[in-house]
Protein backbone atom coordinates (compact mmCIF):
# COMPACT_ATOMS: atom_id res chain seq x y z
CA UNK A 1 0.00 0.00 0.00
CA UNK A 2 2.73 2.78 0.77
CA UNK A 3 4.20 4.09 -2.55
CA UNK A 4 7.77 3.13 -1.05
CA UNK A 5 6.90 -0.77 -1.39
CA UNK A 6 7.09 -2.12 1.97
CA UNK A 7 4.13 -3.77 3.72
CA UNK A 8 2.20 -2.11 6.24
CA UNK A 9 -0.88 -3.31 7.56
CA UNK A 10 -4.09 -0.61 6.17
CA UNK A 11 -7.06 -0.32 8.85
CA UNK A 12 -9.95 0.66 7.09
CA UNK A 13 -12.75 0.30 9.42
CA UNK A 14 -14.27 3.13 10.90
CA UNK A 15 -14.16 1.35 14.10
CA UNK A 16 -10.72 0.23 14.28
CA UNK A 17 -9.28 3.49 12.44
CA UNK A 18 -10.41 5.37 16.02
CA UNK A 19 -9.10 2.72 17.82
CA UNK A 20 -5.39 2.82 16.20
CA UNK A 21 -5.25 6.52 15.74
CA UNK A 22 -6.38 6.86 19.96
CA UNK A 23 -3.75 4.19 20.94
CA UNK A 24 -0.67 5.25 22.16
CA UNK A 25 1.03 2.15 21.40
CA UNK A 26 1.17 3.74 17.58
CA UNK A 27 3.75 6.00 17.56
CA UNK A 28 3.54 9.35 14.96
CA UNK A 29 7.01 9.64 15.20
CA UNK A 30 6.92 8.11 11.32
CA UNK A 31 8.15 9.44 8.22
CA UNK A 32 8.26 8.60 4.32
CA UNK A 33 6.24 5.71 2.77
CA UNK A 34 5.16 8.49 0.25
CA UNK A 35 7.34 7.92 -2.48
CA UNK A 36 10.16 5.13 -3.35
CA UNK A 37 12.98 6.84 -2.50
CA UNK A 38 11.82 7.02 1.03
CA UNK A 39 11.21 4.31 2.91
CA UNK A 40 8.92 4.47 5.68
CA UNK A 41 11.24 4.55 9.12
CA UNK A 42 10.74 5.81 12.45
CA UNK A 43 12.33 9.16 12.69
CA UNK A 44 13.31 11.40 15.94
CA UNK A 45 11.20 14.30 15.55
CA UNK A 46 12.71 18.08 14.97
CA UNK A 47 11.79 19.99 18.19
CA UNK A 48 8.81 21.54 17.85
CA UNK A 49 7.06 19.20 15.04
CA UNK A 50 5.06 18.11 17.74
CA UNK A 51 2.50 16.10 14.88
CA UNK A 52 5.65 13.73 14.76
CA UNK A 53 5.55 13.45 18.58
CA UNK A 54 3.65 10.84 20.88
CA UNK A 55 2.53 10.91 24.45
CA UNK A 56 3.31 14.27 26.60
CA UNK A 57 6.46 15.46 24.43
CA UNK A 58 3.34 16.10 21.88
CA UNK A 59 0.75 17.59 24.51
CA UNK A 60 3.44 19.84 25.80
CA UNK A 61 3.24 21.50 22.52
CA UNK A 62 -0.33 21.45 21.31
CA UNK A 63 -1.22 22.61 24.95
CA UNK A 64 0.82 25.71 24.43
CA UNK A 65 -1.53 26.32 21.33
CA UNK A 66 -4.91 25.03 22.05
CA UNK A 67 -6.51 27.99 23.60
CA UNK A 68 -5.87 29.63 20.01
CA UNK A 69 -8.01 27.64 18.14
CA UNK A 70 -11.19 26.80 20.72
CA UNK A 71 -14.37 26.97 19.47
CA UNK A 72 -15.36 30.41 21.14
CA UNK A 73 -12.32 31.98 20.04
CA UNK A 74 -12.19 30.68 16.46
CA UNK A 75 -15.64 31.65 16.34
CA UNK A 76 -14.43 35.64 16.79
CA UNK A 77 -12.77 35.50 13.54
CA UNK A 78 -15.82 34.94 12.13
CA UNK A 79 -16.28 38.65 10.80
CA UNK A 80 -12.75 38.94 9.94
CA UNK A 81 -13.57 35.97 7.51
CA UNK A 82 -16.28 37.30 6.09
CA UNK A 83 -14.42 40.44 4.84
CA UNK A 84 -11.54 38.22 3.84
CA UNK A 85 -13.99 35.92 1.69
CA UNK A 86 -15.98 38.95 0.33
CA UNK A 87 -12.94 41.00 -0.37
CA UNK A 88 -11.85 37.76 -2.52
CA UNK A 89 -15.24 37.29 -4.41
CA UNK A 90 -15.34 41.49 -4.99
CA UNK A 91 -11.99 40.65 -6.89
CA UNK A 92 -13.17 37.73 -8.72
CA UNK A 93 -16.19 39.54 -10.29
CA UNK A 94 -13.83 42.14 -10.98
CA UNK A 95 -11.82 39.62 -13.72
CA UNK A 96 -12.70 38.51 -16.92
CA UNK A 97 -14.65 35.40 -16.77
CA UNK A 98 -13.88 32.60 -16.88
CA UNK A 99 -12.18 32.73 -13.53
CA UNK A 100 -9.81 30.21 -11.81
CA UNK A 101 -11.46 29.43 -8.80
CA UNK A 102 -8.51 27.57 -7.01
CA UNK A 103 -6.07 30.34 -8.09
CA UNK A 104 -8.92 33.45 -7.21
CA UNK A 105 -10.81 31.96 -3.89
CA UNK A 106 -10.00 28.35 -2.93
CA UNK A 107 -6.15 29.37 -1.91
CA UNK A 108 -6.17 33.16 -1.31
CA UNK A 109 -8.84 33.10 1.36
CA UNK A 110 -7.44 30.33 3.50
CA UNK A 111 -3.57 31.52 2.83
CA UNK A 112 -4.99 35.06 3.97
CA UNK A 113 -6.18 33.87 6.92
CA UNK A 114 -3.54 31.79 8.44
CA UNK A 115 -1.00 34.22 7.47
CA UNK A 116 -2.78 36.92 9.49
CA UNK A 117 -3.18 34.17 12.66
CA UNK A 118 0.11 34.04 12.70
CA UNK A 119 1.10 36.77 11.94
CA UNK A 120 3.17 35.83 8.61
CA UNK A 121 3.30 38.61 5.63
CA UNK A 122 0.81 37.42 3.12
CA UNK A 123 3.56 38.66 0.54
CA UNK A 124 5.30 35.82 1.21
CA UNK A 125 2.94 33.56 0.34
CA UNK A 126 4.27 32.16 -2.39
CA UNK A 127 7.10 31.04 -0.54
CA UNK A 128 4.63 29.18 1.94
CA UNK A 129 2.22 27.81 -0.61
CA UNK A 130 5.16 26.33 -3.05
CA UNK A 131 6.79 24.38 0.23
CA UNK A 132 3.22 23.25 1.19
CA UNK A 133 2.53 22.07 -2.40
CA UNK A 134 6.05 20.19 -2.42
CA UNK A 135 4.95 18.36 0.91
CA UNK A 136 2.24 17.36 -0.10
CA UNK A 137 3.13 15.84 -3.68
CA UNK A 138 3.66 12.16 -4.16
CA UNK A 139 6.22 12.79 -6.92
CA UNK A 140 8.19 15.08 -5.21
CA UNK A 141 12.04 13.41 -5.10
CA UNK A 142 12.80 13.33 -1.57
CA UNK A 143 15.82 16.70 -2.35
CA UNK A 144 13.15 18.82 -3.87
CA UNK A 145 11.32 18.54 -0.76
CA UNK A 146 14.06 19.07 1.38
CA UNK A 147 15.12 21.73 -0.58
CA UNK A 148 11.87 24.10 -0.07
CA UNK A 149 11.81 22.82 3.51
CA UNK A 150 15.44 23.87 4.03
CA UNK A 151 14.04 27.57 1.80
CA UNK A 152 10.51 27.73 3.83
CA UNK A 153 12.46 27.21 7.29
CA UNK A 154 15.53 30.03 5.77
CA UNK A 155 12.39 32.57 5.57
CA UNK A 156 10.79 31.65 8.85
CA UNK A 157 14.13 31.99 10.71
CA UNK A 158 14.53 35.61 9.78
CA UNK A 159 10.92 36.48 10.35
CA UNK A 160 11.25 35.01 13.88
CA UNK A 161 14.08 36.83 14.30
CA UNK A 162 12.12 39.76 13.23
CA UNK A 163 9.50 39.17 15.59
CA UNK A 164 11.84 39.03 18.76
CA UNK A 165 12.92 41.87 18.18
CA UNK A 166 9.40 43.49 17.84
CA UNK A 167 6.99 41.02 19.04
CA UNK A 168 3.16 41.66 17.53
CA UNK A 169 -0.20 40.65 18.70
CA UNK A 170 -0.48 37.59 16.44
CA UNK A 171 0.02 33.69 17.19
CA UNK A 172 3.77 33.29 16.72
CA UNK A 173 4.36 36.85 17.77
CA UNK A 174 2.23 36.23 21.15
CA UNK A 175 4.60 32.88 21.50
CA UNK A 176 7.91 34.39 21.01
CA UNK A 177 6.90 37.04 24.11
CA UNK A 178 6.07 34.06 26.07
CA UNK A 179 9.48 33.57 26.17
CA UNK A 180 9.56 29.22 26.23
CA UNK A 181 10.00 28.16 22.93
CA UNK A 182 13.37 28.29 21.28
CA UNK A 183 13.79 30.26 17.61
CA UNK A 184 13.81 26.67 16.34
CA UNK A 185 11.15 25.49 18.35
CA UNK A 186 9.12 28.86 16.66
CA UNK A 187 10.02 27.51 12.95
CA UNK A 188 8.82 24.32 13.12
CA UNK A 189 5.91 25.39 14.78
CA UNK A 190 5.38 27.70 12.08
CA UNK A 191 6.13 25.71 9.73
CA UNK A 192 3.43 23.57 10.61
CA UNK A 193 0.67 25.57 10.81
CA UNK A 194 1.63 27.05 7.59
CA UNK A 195 0.95 23.96 5.76
CA UNK A 196 -1.65 22.79 7.32
CA UNK A 197 -3.69 25.87 6.92
CA UNK A 198 -3.11 26.14 3.64
CA UNK A 199 -2.79 22.79 1.65
CA UNK A 200 -6.40 21.55 3.54
CA UNK A 201 -9.06 23.88 3.62
CA UNK A 202 -7.77 25.25 0.28
CA UNK A 203 -8.17 21.74 -1.38
CA UNK A 204 -11.38 21.72 0.60
CA UNK A 205 -12.40 24.44 -1.20
CA UNK A 206 -11.87 23.96 -4.45
CA UNK A 207 -13.07 19.91 -4.51
CA UNK A 208 -15.76 20.84 -2.50
CA UNK A 209 -17.26 23.67 -5.59
CA UNK A 210 -16.38 20.57 -8.04
CA UNK A 211 -18.69 18.11 -5.94
CA UNK A 212 -21.47 20.98 -5.40
CA UNK A 213 -21.61 21.93 -9.02
CA UNK A 214 -22.43 17.88 -9.46
CA UNK A 215 -24.83 18.09 -7.25
CA UNK A 216 -26.93 21.14 -7.61
CA UNK A 217 -29.57 20.22 -4.91
CA UNK A 218 -26.94 19.92 -2.28
CA UNK A 219 -25.59 23.32 -3.91
CA UNK A 220 -29.13 25.12 -3.22
CA UNK A 221 -29.26 23.41 0.29
CA UNK A 222 -25.78 24.88 1.10
CA UNK A 223 -26.33 28.04 -0.46
CA UNK A 224 -29.24 28.16 2.43
CA UNK A 225 -26.86 27.58 4.93
CA UNK A 226 -27.36 24.08 5.98
CA UNK A 227 -25.86 24.12 9.10
CA UNK A 228 -24.02 20.71 8.49
CA UNK A 229 -22.43 21.53 5.49
CA UNK A 230 -19.13 21.52 6.25
CA UNK A 231 -18.41 18.47 7.94
CA UNK A 232 -20.43 16.43 5.80
CA UNK A 233 -18.63 17.88 2.69
CA UNK A 234 -15.19 17.14 4.87
CA UNK A 235 -16.53 13.34 5.59
CA UNK A 236 -17.64 12.65 2.10
CA UNK A 237 -14.17 13.84 0.44
CA UNK A 238 -12.24 12.86 2.61
CA UNK A 239 -9.15 14.83 1.16
CA UNK A 240 -6.70 13.69 3.67
CA UNK A 241 -7.42 9.86 2.81
CA UNK A 242 -4.19 7.48 3.18
CA UNK A 243 -1.15 9.50 4.45
CA UNK A 244 -1.93 8.38 8.38
CA UNK A 245 1.04 6.07 9.24
CA UNK A 246 1.89 4.97 12.50
CA UNK A 247 4.67 3.01 14.11
CA UNK A 248 3.49 -0.07 16.28
CA UNK A 249 5.79 0.58 19.18
CA UNK A 250 4.94 -2.38 21.30
CA UNK A 251 3.14 -5.73 20.20
CA UNK A 252 -0.61 -5.71 19.84
CA UNK A 253 -3.56 -6.99 18.77
CA UNK A 254 -6.15 -5.01 16.68
CA UNK A 255 -9.06 -6.19 14.56
CA UNK A 256 -7.71 -9.68 15.36
CA UNK A 257 -4.77 -9.51 14.04
CA UNK A 258 -1.78 -9.82 15.40
CA UNK A 259 1.03 -6.69 14.94
CA UNK A 260 4.31 -6.70 16.00
CA UNK A 261 6.32 -4.08 17.40
CA UNK A 262 8.20 -2.48 14.79
CA UNK A 263 5.24 -3.05 11.81
CA UNK A 264 3.49 0.08 10.48
CA UNK A 265 0.12 0.78 10.00
CA UNK A 266 -1.94 2.77 8.05
CA UNK A 267 -5.47 4.76 8.49
CA UNK A 268 -7.57 4.80 5.77
CA UNK A 269 -9.86 8.35 6.68
CA UNK A 270 -11.35 7.90 3.54
CA UNK A 271 -12.53 4.33 4.00
CA UNK A 272 -13.36 4.78 7.41
CA UNK A 273 -15.35 7.60 6.58
CA UNK A 274 -17.43 5.74 3.78
CA UNK A 275 -17.87 2.61 6.46
CA UNK A 276 -21.76 1.67 6.84
CA UNK A 277 -21.34 1.41 10.71
CA UNK A 278 -20.47 5.15 10.14
CA UNK A 279 -23.98 6.48 8.77
CA UNK A 280 -26.45 5.32 6.61
CA UNK A 281 -25.44 5.19 2.91
CA UNK A 282 -21.95 6.78 3.52
CA UNK A 283 -21.45 6.90 -0.56
CA UNK A 284 -24.47 9.24 -0.29
CA UNK A 285 -23.83 13.15 -0.32
CA UNK A 286 -26.21 14.61 2.22
CA UNK A 287 -25.58 18.15 3.77
CA UNK A 288 -28.32 17.85 6.13
CA UNK A 289 -27.21 14.55 7.75
CA UNK A 290 -26.91 14.87 11.58
CA UNK A 291 -23.01 16.23 12.12
CA UNK A 292 -21.45 12.28 11.98
CA UNK A 293 -18.46 10.95 14.35
CA UNK A 294 -16.24 11.28 10.64
CA UNK A 295 -12.31 11.10 10.91
CA UNK A 296 -11.47 13.14 8.27
CA UNK A 297 -9.73 15.53 10.62
CA UNK A 298 -8.27 12.82 12.10
CA UNK A 299 -8.70 11.30 15.37
CA UNK A 300 -7.01 10.73 18.77
CA UNK A 301 -4.89 13.29 20.52
CA UNK A 302 -3.46 14.51 17.13
CA UNK A 303 -7.06 15.26 15.44
CA UNK A 304 -6.71 18.47 13.79
CA UNK A 305 -5.93 21.49 15.70
CA UNK A 306 -7.25 23.94 13.40
CA UNK A 307 -10.38 22.20 12.78
CA UNK A 308 -12.50 24.72 14.45
CA UNK A 309 -11.31 27.11 12.26
CA UNK A 310 -11.06 24.64 9.18
CA UNK A 311 -15.40 24.60 9.60
CA UNK A 312 -16.16 28.40 9.78
CA UNK A 313 -13.79 29.33 6.69
CA UNK A 314 -15.73 26.45 4.86
CA UNK A 315 -19.11 27.68 6.31
CA UNK A 316 -18.46 30.81 5.36
CA UNK A 317 -16.24 30.40 1.59
CA UNK A 318 -19.25 28.15 0.29
CA UNK A 319 -22.14 29.84 1.36
CA UNK A 320 -20.98 33.32 0.65
CA UNK A 321 -19.60 32.47 -3.08
CA UNK A 322 -22.74 30.38 -3.89
CA UNK A 323 -24.66 33.54 -2.64
CA UNK A 324 -23.05 35.77 -4.48
CA UNK A 325 -22.73 33.81 -7.79
CA UNK A 326 -26.05 32.10 -7.97
CA UNK A 327 -25.54 30.92 -11.45
CA UNK A 328 -21.89 29.67 -10.64
CA UNK A 329 -20.80 26.75 -12.71
CA UNK A 330 -18.06 25.24 -14.66
CA UNK A 331 -16.54 26.69 -17.47
CA UNK A 332 -15.20 23.47 -18.86
CA UNK A 333 -16.94 20.51 -18.51
CA UNK A 334 -16.88 18.65 -15.17
CA UNK A 335 -15.02 15.45 -16.20
CA UNK A 336 -12.00 18.30 -17.41
CA UNK A 337 -11.38 19.68 -14.56
CA UNK A 338 -7.50 18.85 -13.92
CA UNK A 339 -7.99 16.58 -10.45
CA UNK A 340 -4.48 16.10 -8.49
CA UNK A 341 -3.37 12.90 -8.59
CA UNK A 342 0.00 13.35 -7.66
CA UNK A 343 -0.73 14.36 -3.83
CA UNK A 344 -1.32 12.72 -0.67
CA UNK A 345 -3.87 15.29 -0.04
CA UNK A 346 -7.19 15.40 -3.08
CA UNK A 347 -7.78 18.76 -4.64
CA UNK A 348 -7.99 20.18 -8.12
CA UNK A 349 -5.18 22.30 -9.92
CA UNK A 350 -7.66 24.93 -11.13
CA UNK A 351 -11.78 25.07 -11.52
CA UNK A 352 -12.58 27.29 -14.11
CA UNK A 353 -15.73 29.20 -13.25
CA UNK A 354 -17.97 31.40 -14.54
CA UNK A 355 -21.66 32.92 -13.89
CA UNK B 1 -29.52 0.71 11.03
CA UNK B 2 -27.98 0.84 14.56
CA UNK B 3 -24.06 0.91 14.69
CA UNK B 4 -21.79 1.33 17.32
CA UNK B 5 -21.50 5.10 16.56
CA UNK B 6 -24.97 5.83 16.46
CA UNK B 7 -26.08 7.67 19.55
CA UNK B 8 -28.27 4.70 21.57
CA UNK B 9 -31.60 4.64 22.34
CA UNK B 10 -32.82 6.40 25.37
CA UNK B 11 -32.71 3.53 28.32
CA UNK B 12 -33.55 5.42 31.23
CA UNK B 13 -35.71 8.63 30.90
CA UNK B 14 -35.80 11.14 33.40
CA UNK B 15 -32.79 10.40 35.09
CA UNK B 16 -30.29 13.06 34.81
CA UNK B 17 -26.81 12.19 33.22
CA UNK B 18 -23.59 11.98 35.30
CA UNK B 19 -20.40 13.57 33.66
CA UNK B 20 -16.98 12.99 34.07
CA UNK B 21 -14.10 15.04 32.09
CA UNK B 22 -10.35 14.32 31.89
CA UNK B 23 -8.60 17.26 31.59
CA UNK B 24 -5.31 15.02 31.72
CA UNK B 25 -6.03 13.37 28.37
CA UNK B 26 -7.80 16.14 26.54
CA UNK B 27 -6.45 17.69 23.41
CA UNK B 28 -8.77 20.86 23.09
CA UNK B 29 -10.57 19.73 19.76
CA UNK B 30 -13.63 21.30 20.93
CA UNK B 31 -15.74 18.95 19.50
CA UNK B 32 -17.71 18.10 23.15
CA UNK B 33 -18.49 21.94 22.94
CA UNK B 34 -19.70 21.57 19.40
CA UNK B 35 -21.95 18.75 20.29
CA UNK B 36 -23.52 19.87 23.80
CA UNK B 37 -22.70 24.01 24.08
CA UNK B 38 -24.80 23.72 27.46
CA UNK B 39 -22.42 21.00 28.90
CA UNK B 40 -19.13 21.64 27.85
CA UNK B 41 -16.78 24.22 27.11
CA UNK B 42 -13.01 25.05 26.40
CA UNK B 43 -11.36 26.96 29.25
CA UNK B 44 -9.89 30.67 28.16
CA UNK B 45 -7.00 30.07 29.27
CA UNK B 46 -5.75 26.81 28.05
CA UNK B 47 -8.65 25.40 25.70
CA UNK B 48 -8.56 22.18 27.39
CA UNK B 49 -12.66 20.88 28.56
CA UNK B 50 -14.49 22.41 31.53
CA UNK B 51 -17.56 21.29 32.68
CA UNK B 52 -20.19 23.37 33.02
CA UNK B 53 -23.20 21.24 34.12
CA UNK B 54 -22.20 17.92 35.35
CA UNK B 55 -25.80 16.54 35.88
CA UNK B 56 -27.56 18.07 33.10
CA UNK B 57 -31.16 17.19 32.13
CA UNK B 58 -32.21 13.63 30.73
CA UNK B 59 -33.04 15.46 27.46
CA UNK B 60 -29.49 16.76 27.25
CA UNK B 61 -28.34 12.51 27.02
CA UNK B 62 -28.22 12.53 23.25
CA UNK B 63 -26.28 15.32 22.82
CA UNK B 64 -23.80 14.09 25.39
CA UNK B 65 -23.53 10.99 24.59
CA UNK B 66 -22.35 12.66 21.23
CA UNK B 67 -19.74 14.16 22.92
CA UNK B 68 -18.71 11.72 24.31
CA UNK B 69 -18.77 9.33 21.11
CA UNK B 70 -16.99 12.30 19.00
CA UNK B 71 -14.25 13.01 21.63
CA UNK B 72 -10.96 12.42 19.98
CA UNK B 73 -9.03 11.49 23.29
CA UNK B 74 -11.87 9.91 24.72
CA UNK B 75 -11.95 12.13 27.68
CA UNK B 76 -15.48 11.87 28.88
CA UNK B 77 -17.12 9.64 30.88
CA UNK B 78 -21.18 9.14 31.53
CA UNK B 79 -21.98 7.19 34.98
Amino acid sequence: MPLDGSEVWLVTGHDLVRRMLADPRWSSSVEGGLSEDQPLHLKQPEPGMFIEMDGSEHARYRRMLTARFTVQRTNRLRPRIEQIVAERLDAMERLPRPVDLVAEFALPVPSLVICELLGMPYEDRAEFQEAARAFVRLDSPAEEIEAAMARLIGHLAKLIAAKRAEPDDALIGELVREGVLTDGELVQISMLLLVAGHETTANMIGLGTLLLLQHPDQLALVREGAPGAADELLRYLSIVDVVMFRGAKEDLTLGGQRIRAGEFGLASLGAANRDPALCEDPDRLDVTRPKTAHVALGFGPHQCLGQNLARLELEVAFQALLRRFPGLRAAVPLEEVPVRENSAIHGVHSLPVTW
Amino acid sequence: MVSAVDVPEETSAGAPVEIAVNRESCCGAGQCALAAPAVFTQSEEDGLVLLLDPNPPAELRDAVRRAQSHCPSRSITIR
